[in-house]
């Protein structure tokens, strides 16, 4: 009895700040402003399709990159001595510690066509290139802001793996590229679903990143709720109803996604 | 001719600025079984990484079969490793971590299956393929890791304190059942232990080890009964170290007497390490002792007791059978031939 008091707290935060809030989610996406039931705010969203299958793509991009990234970079931290192994957390921590606006912002002054970067170019005569405003430019800003969430999952799962079970790997005939695929993924595969879950799932409802290096071209189904509930286009009951959707998606590829799991992550 | 299949030249390994190897040199004959023995940081673990390719060297050369294999990555020699932690793949059930391997080496399906069922035969673990590794206990996972090795049928077998984590009873059957493997197959084994007795058990050749340098290379029985020098006297087996000065050949002075002895080739009044095993001890009454000393105290040890015998300024370790009473004065008398001779250390 007594440990089950201790959960009180907790579970009065979820009721007030979950539970509730989902309700009237739902509350409002089946509503229509006079308050009678509805389905016209879910039918609605036919028109906003696009933009959904966009998002989804961008965060399904930006999720492979990270990990093909976020793989050989957690697995050479875990490699290392004890002491270089805080420091490089560190580096890949740090840029969480800044403003998430502001590290949007930095990417813009860097690519922006008389940018850092096109005016380095600009030195050697080459340039200026299109590197903002453009499906790209939004996928880098998701990859950028969200890789942490894919290395720490995977160094704390391959820190965990015996120098022992690799130097045994290698005795029995396995050259680097075989421990990689026959040791460190499978013996990796929970920080593998872990990094894909927290990097796809701020990915595809992310928002201001899409209007800061997207040129308001790119706009992602995150940008059109904001504007449901904070723009010219106020209506909190359609914005409910594409909260709700998204929400549905992302839990139908998540479950798909650990069927599948186990045959996907070993690659 | 002995047939070298392994041979270590001038090896020296440096961790953090400290020698490990102090330039030492192994041949290892092909089809012994080959113990290196030594006190924890003696080297002997990092003899055995050189071996099996997991540690370089500062300076020296390895050679397989008289071919340099100095710079050859683990996954391409041909020796395989049983580990201390055992180091099985986690992932893996029983049979895919025996067939890990045989699979990299692409081999038929069929081949595999057969060569798996045999070496699980050999090891008696038949009827376990399905199992996950965390349904062994300690012995068994032994006997996976030693199979996942024996599998691949290399030309030399390196173990490395594999049975350190076994109890006793486990680890004497476990030792017999190594040598007979040995003796079956055919192969090298190198096998590293700090168990003198395990190392006396099963070895043709036995390395002892100390600070980095190789102290004697012989049979179990050389290793015993000759020791080179007082460490290996101290490590391999009880002995009694106490100082003595070589009067002449074939006489020795110590703990107030003097003895006939059997080894020569010693300065005159040379300072020496004499050293004289437990069990080689009589004890008399004493009047008929050459040394006189008190019984200082008993242990009951199994087979035979154990007393501390105080007498001119050392505490003699006797080993017998039949047992004085604490306090009691006795006389001790030790044969020619029990008295070994050494040169003290560091000359």
């Amino acid at each position: 009895m007594k440990t089950k008091i201790l959960a009180v707290p907790y579970i009065i935060w979820m009721i007030i700040f979950t539970i509730i809030p989902l309700g009237l989610v739902i509350f409002f996406a089946f509503t229509t402003q006079s308050g009678k039931f509805t389905f016209s705010n879910i039918v609605a969203m036919n028109d906003y399709l696009d933009v959904l299958f966009r998002s989804i793509e961008f965060s399904v991009i930006a999720t492979v990159i990270c990990l093909l990234l976020g793989l050989p970079v957690a697995y050479l931290i875990s490699r290392l001595a004890r002491g270089k192994q805080g420091t490089m957390l560190m580096i890949v921590i740090i840029p969480m510690w800044i403003n998430f606006l502001l590290r949007t912002y930095a990417w813009m002054t860097l690519l922006e066509e008389n940018g850092i970067i096109n005016r380095f170019f600009g030195l050697f005569h080459l340039g200026p290139f299109n590197l903002i405003n453009n499906s790209g430019a939004v996928i880098l800003g998701m990859i950028y802001n969200y890789i942490p969430f894919m290395i720490l999952p995977l160094y704390s799962v391959m820190t965990k793996i015996d120098e022992n079970v690799i130097e045994a790997a290698q005795d029995l005939g396995c050259s680097g590229f075989h421990i990689m695929t026959k040791i460190i993924l499978p013996l990796s595969k929970q920080g593998i679903s872990t990094g894909i879950i927290t990097v796809f799932v701020p990915s595809v409802s992310t928002f201001i990143i899409s209007r800061m290096l997207g040129g308001g071209t790119n706009d992602l189904i995150g940008d059109i709720i904001e504007s449901q509930f904070l723009g010219n286009s106020y209506n909190p009951h359609l914005g409910s109803a594409m909260s709700l959707v998204l929400m549905v998606i992302v839990l139908l590829i998540m479950s798909l996604f650990n069927q599948f799991g186990s045959e996907e992550a070993v690659i | 001719m002995e047939n070298i299949i392994i041979s270590l030249k001038d090896a020296i390994v440096d961790f953090d600025g400290e020698q490990i190897l102090k330039k030492i040199n192994l041949d290892i004959v092909d089809k012994q079984f080959v113990t290196l023995l030594g006190p924890s940081g003696c080297g002997k673990t990092t003899t055995l990484r050189i071996i099996g390719g997991f540690q370089q060297m500062k300076s020296g050369s390895l050679f397989f079969n008289n071919k340099d294999i100095t710079k050859l990555p683990p996954h391409k020699r041909q020796v395989n490793t049983v580990f201390q932690k055992y180091a099985l793949f986690p992932h893996l059930n029983i049979y895919d971590n025996i067939a890990f391997g045989l699979k990299l080496k692409k081999l038929k399906d069929k081949e595999i299956k057969t060569r798996v069922q045999e070496t699980l035969e050999l090891v008696n673990l038949i009827g376990f393929e399905k199992r996950s590794i965390h349904s062994l206990s300690g012995g068994q996972q032994q006997r996976v890791a030693i199979a996942r090795a024996l599998v691949n049928r290399p030309k030399v077998l390196l173990l490395d304190e594999p049975l350190g984590a076994l109890d006793l009873k486990l680890r004497k059957e476990m030792q017999i059942e190594l040598k007979n493997i040995q003796q079956e197959l055919e192969i090298t084994f190198v096998y590293v232990t700090h168990d003198q007795e395990e190392a006396l058990t099963m070895s043709d050749t036995v390395v002892v080890m100390n600070d980095g340098i190789i102290q004697q290379i012989g049979t179990p029985v050389d290793i015993y009964n000759e020791p080179k020098n007082a460490f290996v006297a101290d490590f391999i087996g009880d002995s009694n170290i106490i100082d003595g000065i070589m009067r002449k050949d074939f006489l020795v002075d110590f703990a107030g007497n003097s003895f006939t002895c059997v080894d020569s080739g010693f300065e005159n009044d040379e300072l020496v390490d004499v050293v004289i095993r437990p069990e080689d001890i009589k004890i008399v009454p004493q009047i008929q002792g050459a040394i006189t000393g008190i019984v200082e105290s008993v242990i009951f040890k199994g087979v035979h007791y154990e007393m501390i015998v105080e007498a001119s300024g050392y505490k003699w370790k006797v080993q017998s059978t039949l047992h004085e009473d604490v306090g009691s004065i006795v006389g001790m008398n030790i044969e020619p031939m029990d008295i070994h001779i050494m040169h003290k250390m560091g000359n």
